[in-house]
């Protein structure tokens, strides 16, 4: 790795990275960076795995609190599909379900997915293993505030759960919390289940602003030395601009959140009717933020398949420029379309117009951004390997959930569909792929650098068929239930003449859920196995070019112990003509292309 | 912690890494703040009634603290001008001086808060005193984070260590005295 | 004018709109067959264009899979010729975007904003769990002597104008018809007013659609919709009185 020691011995001369050397820390560059990480050989088992500050760990730590989360939230998925196949028996592993408890497993399921398994997955274990890996740098720059940030978001998530087995039992108003339902145990029945739930879901918002900084700083100032604007990677764009879209929107619903608790424990009357407040305000501040969380998520997850599709497809990405700028426009417009979520919800209906429109007119950069994906395939040289098969199934899945978007925000239209199970199918086409199939697509892609083996190609294309298949059949059958009228967070459709006659296809689809879930053994055992005989990876087993695969698999810490890399263009220069090599490390100086 | 990453060294920017994160903090405090306070002018415009219960507050008393607050902010940055100098031990002097002023402030809002519950405006009372309570006590916890922080980079100033931080806590301070000229004639001017 | 071309539009895709949704729920007021024939527009306009992107999407993976010996192609996809395979797309969905919002619009219209002459008026009381119906009675007037107040069930005639008053004595609720295509949220506080027009006979279900609490998944009501003779055979034996539930 000479060409690496020449580019980390380069930081100190580079007028960019030697500014503020007084300012940002007490020792000098160059014995930093011959020192840097020796101190750091005899670690114990407590400083290692759990109150380590290297970003490496910490990914670790978001990803399996993230997966051990997922698996709460599919078992609650298998509970509530259970009693609406079979209302009123008894659930294999469960046992009864009652119509609190129904309530509270839906309202969980949610907050469950989105807050602990979409978030932390995503944004923060990808955002954490890839940021310093990616950009050249051996860590964080605030590696004990990402620590701290882990260390709430570890809290929140056992507060969320130990809302279950608190007197009253979990929260059931939904996931979105309306009150004066979520505001007043006189309503929800469940004092200390509602308060549990907004603090944990406050903490968990505290967490990644925390995190967030870290992200946003990191990626603007701890670039390699040579590493421009276009030459970051896409996943790290989508990543960044994710946490900025993230900060900017959930400010105030952390204000929200606040006055929430104190409705419900100081007895203040925010969202109270009678007392002055207003419930639709509540409305306001959570979708004002709900909204724009959708791109929060969405967006890691294409930065991931971007990184992959062009891996896989030996091809530059379509027109980095323009999907840049799709993600710009996206993010901006996110921040005026949330009151689409309220058509029907008591707003004055004029509003319901002008929200019509920027739903609309939101749908053409989101649009864009998966046409330029599907154009990187053009001329490629594609291998379905695992990770590219769930990055081309995100694609796939994707459009639909974006289509079926269309619907919904059409005002017209909405006043059928609002709350029925249209909408329901609708979002679980977009945080699927987003959630599961961009996780997917990101562990089996980098599975080797994190872990130093690679995964079984066999068993990851049995899980992928097995997941795909079941996930279709879950869903497909629930938007025909929600075209026939069928309501959302209803415990026992029995109760509705008119649409107890449809319970084959509720069964159906609780069957494909159940054969979904069994699939996920087959990653499980993937997972386990290759970490204790899977192949070595070796530094690049998929010949990529982004910096992370110059380091060891899996990187030691500091990443480049003998010197940092240095970038010298955009990450996807895949099959330049007159080079020997189909791929172009960012690393590598130009000198040694051969000259054409 | 025995040496920084390398990472918290560079600056690609050309801002200094700390400073871009106080920014940001404060951008993202910024939208807290414009929530609830978006929230509670929407409830004033919908409710005239809530001008005579703002009556109520005395505007003396914000009046007060508004001078206090702005006094401190000076000393944050005669405290950054001395850090600037490389005087650490003169830099802490302003940041405890500063520190004083977060004091006062508080202790002003004790006074105050005291008196209005005892003639029972608490919390509860209606509309208005809630957002009122939650809107300053809101402000009042950020500066007594404020006040702590500065403490503690107050220590490592005195002895020569750190001095960058103590334009960051300026920055944050700043924010904060600009949060409560908003709060000031929101809830003790308009009536 | 705009309603011309509005009906224009609805005519061509109301066929489609009858039989997809009309056939899993009946189309039961005035205002049903606009909102089943926007949906209808919806869905060949992102049918087609999402058919199309799949055939793209499809033709592309296997055209380009990986042989021996064949290099992908250096693209940056800022070239001219290229980038017109994406700029085309961009304009189509514009103009698709331009219509669907018209109609959408049109429709919205028509059902929220606009309050068209009642024939009667009924009130509608959302508690948790449960929906009152007060029917203004034979003289047609609410809080009248006459008035008929119902639990879980609405009895309306077809034919007839409707104004709803829907009201909420404790948290959010939702009025929901599907066979009206009609949502509503109920708040407390508030009095939310709207109107429909039942154009078929029947019982069909009413739905709470917004969570209220335990027992929201139970939240149901019938409504019955009535020839103006049995509306009045009801009316007069009901007139003045609490009427008792006949179902559930």
């Amino acid at each position: 790795m000479d060409v690496a020691k020449q580019g980390a011995a380069r930081v100190g001369d580079d007028p960019l990275n030697g500014i503020d050397m007084a300012e940002a820390g007490s020792v000098t560059v160059d014995t930093h960076e011959a020192h840097g990480h020796e101190a750091h050989h005899e670690q114990s088992f407590w400083s290692k795995y759990v109150f380590s500050t290297d970003h490496k760990m910490i990914a670790m730590q978001y990803m399996f609190t993230g997966i051990v989360m997922a698996l709460i939230g599919g078992y609650m998925s298998y509970a509530f599909r259970m009693q609406l196949a079979f209302p009123g028996e008894s659930v294999p592993g469960y046992g009864l379900v009652s119509q609190g408890e129904y309530n509270a497993l839906v309202t969980n399921h949610g907050t469950i997915m989105i807050f602990w398994v979409a978030m932390p997955m995503l944004i923060a274990a990808f955002g954490n293993f890839l940021i310093p890996l990616m950009i050249g740098a051996d860590d964080m720059v605030f590696p004990r505030i990402n620590r701290l940030s882990y260390q709430i978001f570890f809290i929140s998530a056992v507060v969320l759960i130990a809302s279950f087995f608190v007197p009253g039992g979990g929260f059931g108003g939904a996931w979105t919390a309306y009150p004066p339902l979520s505001a007043n145990a006189q309503y929800n029945l469940t004092p200390l289940g509602a308060t549990f739930w907004i603090v944990a879901v406050a903490l968990e918002f505290v967490a990644f602003l925390l995190g967030g900084i870290n992200f946003i700083t990191t990626l603007m100032n701890s670039r390699a030395p040579g590493m421009k604007m276009y030459d970051i990677p896409m996943v790290l764009w989508m990543i960044v601009i994710a946490s900025i879209l993230f900060m900017a929107s959930v400010g105030p619903l952390i204000a929200g959140a606040v006055m929430l608790f104190m409705d419900q424990v100081i007895g203040t009357g925010f969202f109270d009717p009678n007392r002055g407040g207003d419930p639709i305000l509540w409305q306001h501040l959570f979708w004002f933020f709900g909204h724009p969380e959708v791109y929060v998520v969405l967006l890691p997850a294409m930065g991931i398949v971007a990184d992959v599709i062009c891996t896989f497809a030996r091809k530059k990405l379509f027109n980095y420029k323009l999907i840049l700028f799709t993600v710009f426009a996206t993010g901006i417009i996110s921040f005026f379309v949330w009151a689409h979520h309220q058509f029907v919800a008591g707003i004055d209906p004029r509003m319901a117009n002008v929200f019509t429109v920027t739903t609309l007119i939101i749908s053409i950069p989101i649009a864009e951004m998966l046409f330029l994906y599907i154009a990187t395939l053009y001329g490629g040289s594609i291998q379905l390997t695992t990770p590219m098969l769930w990055a081309l199934a995100f694609i796939a899945e994707f459009l639909i959930g974006g289509v079926t978007g269309i619907f919904l925000g059409a005002s017209g239209a909405d006043i059928y569909f609002h709350d029925t199970y249209f909408v329901l199918a609708h979002f679980h086409y977009t945080f699927f792929p987003i959630a599961i199939i961009g996780f997917y697509a990101g562990i089996t892609y980098w599975f080797p650098k994190m872990f130093g083996k690679m995964m079984n190609e066999a068993l990851g294309k049995i899980h992928f068929w097995g997941t795909i298949i079941a996930f279709n059949c879950i869903f497909i059958p629930l938007f025909i239930l929600g075209a026939a009228g069928q309501h959302r967070r209803i415990y026992n459709f029995q109760n509705f003449p008119d649409l107890a006659g449809l319970q084959d296809m509720r069964v159906f689809a609780t069957m494909a859920l159940i054969v979904m879930l069994a699939f996920q053994v087959v990653f499980l055992v993937n997972f386990v196995m290759s970490l204790i005989k899977g192949k070595p990876a070796g530094k690049n087993p998929w010949k990529a070019n982004t910096l992370e695969w110059t380091a060891e698999s899996p990187p030691p810490h500091g990443n480049w112990p003998e010197g940092l890399p240095n970038c010298y263009r955009g990450p996807y220069e895949y099959s330049v003509p007159g080079r020997e090599e189909d791929y172009w490390p960012q690393n590598a100086p130009p000198d040694t292309a051969p000259a054409e | 912690m025995s040496t920084r990453p390398i990472a918290t060294t560079r600056s690609a920017t050309g801002i200094p890494t700390g400073k871009l994160a106080v920014w940001w903090v404060v951008g993202s405090e910024i939208v807290i703040f414009g929530g609830l306070l978006a929230s509670y002018v929407m409830h004033r415009l919908g409710h005239p009634e809530w001008a005579e219960y703002a009556s109520h507050t005395n505007p003396w008393f914000g009046g007060i603290n508004t001078f206090v607050l702005l006094t401190s902010s000076l000393s944050a940055v005669l405290a950054h001008h001395a850090a600037e100098h490389g005087d650490g031990k003169k830099a802490a002097k302003w940041l405890v001086g500063t520190c004083f002023g977060g004091l006062i402030f508080i202790c002003v809002k004790a006074v105050e808060w005291t008196i209005e519950i005892q003639h029972g405006y608490t919390i509860t009372a209606n509309g208005f005193w809630q957002f009122y309570y939650t809107a300053a006590g809101l402000h009042a916890m950020h500066v007594i984070a404020g006040c702590v922080i500065m403490l503690i980079i107050a220590n490592d100033a005195r002895k020569g260590l750190e001095l960058h931080r103590v334009e960051l806590i300026g920055i944050y301070w700043h924010f904060v005295d600009i949060v409560w000229i908003f709060l000031f004639p929101l809830l003790y001017i308009a009536k | 004018m705009l309603q011309g071309i509005y009906e224009f539009i609805k005519s061509i895709f109301a066929p489609i709109g009858d039989f997809f949704i009309g056939s899993l729920v009946p189309v039961g007021s005035s205002f049903a067959s606009d909102i089943d024939s926007l949906i209808a527009l919806v869905a060949v306009f992102v049918g087609f264009w999402g058919l199309l992107a799949y055939i793209a999407f499809f033709f592309l993976i296997f055209r380009f899979r990986r042989k021996d010996g064949q290099r992908a192609k250096y693209v940056t996809g800022e070239e001219k010729d290229l980038k017109r395979w994406i700029s085309w797309p961009h304009a189509a969905i514009i103009v698709c975007d331009v219509v669907i919002v018209f109609m959408a619009i049109m429709v919205w219209y028509n059902i929220k904003q606009r309050l068209p002459e009642a024939d009667a008026t009924v009130r509608i009381v959302s508690q948790q769990w449960a929906w009152n119906f007060i029917h203004p009675g034979p003289d047609g007037v609410l809080d009248t002597e006459d008035d008929i107040n119902t639990f879980n069930e609405l009895h309306v005639q077809e034919g007839m104008v409707y104004h709803y008053e829907l009201v909420s004595k404790d948290v959010l609720h939702d009025f929901s018809v599907p066979v009206f295509r009609l949502k509503q949220d109920a708040i407390p506080g508030r009095v939310m007013k709207g109107w429909f027009k039942p154009t078929i006979t029947g019982t069909y279900d009413v739905q709470c659609a917004e969570m209220c609490g335990v027992g929201h998944g139970i939240m149901g009501a019938r409504i019955i919709i009535e020839t103006p003779e049995e509306h009045a055979a009801w009316m007069s034996q009901n007139k003045g009185q609490l009427a008792s539930a006949t179902t559930r």
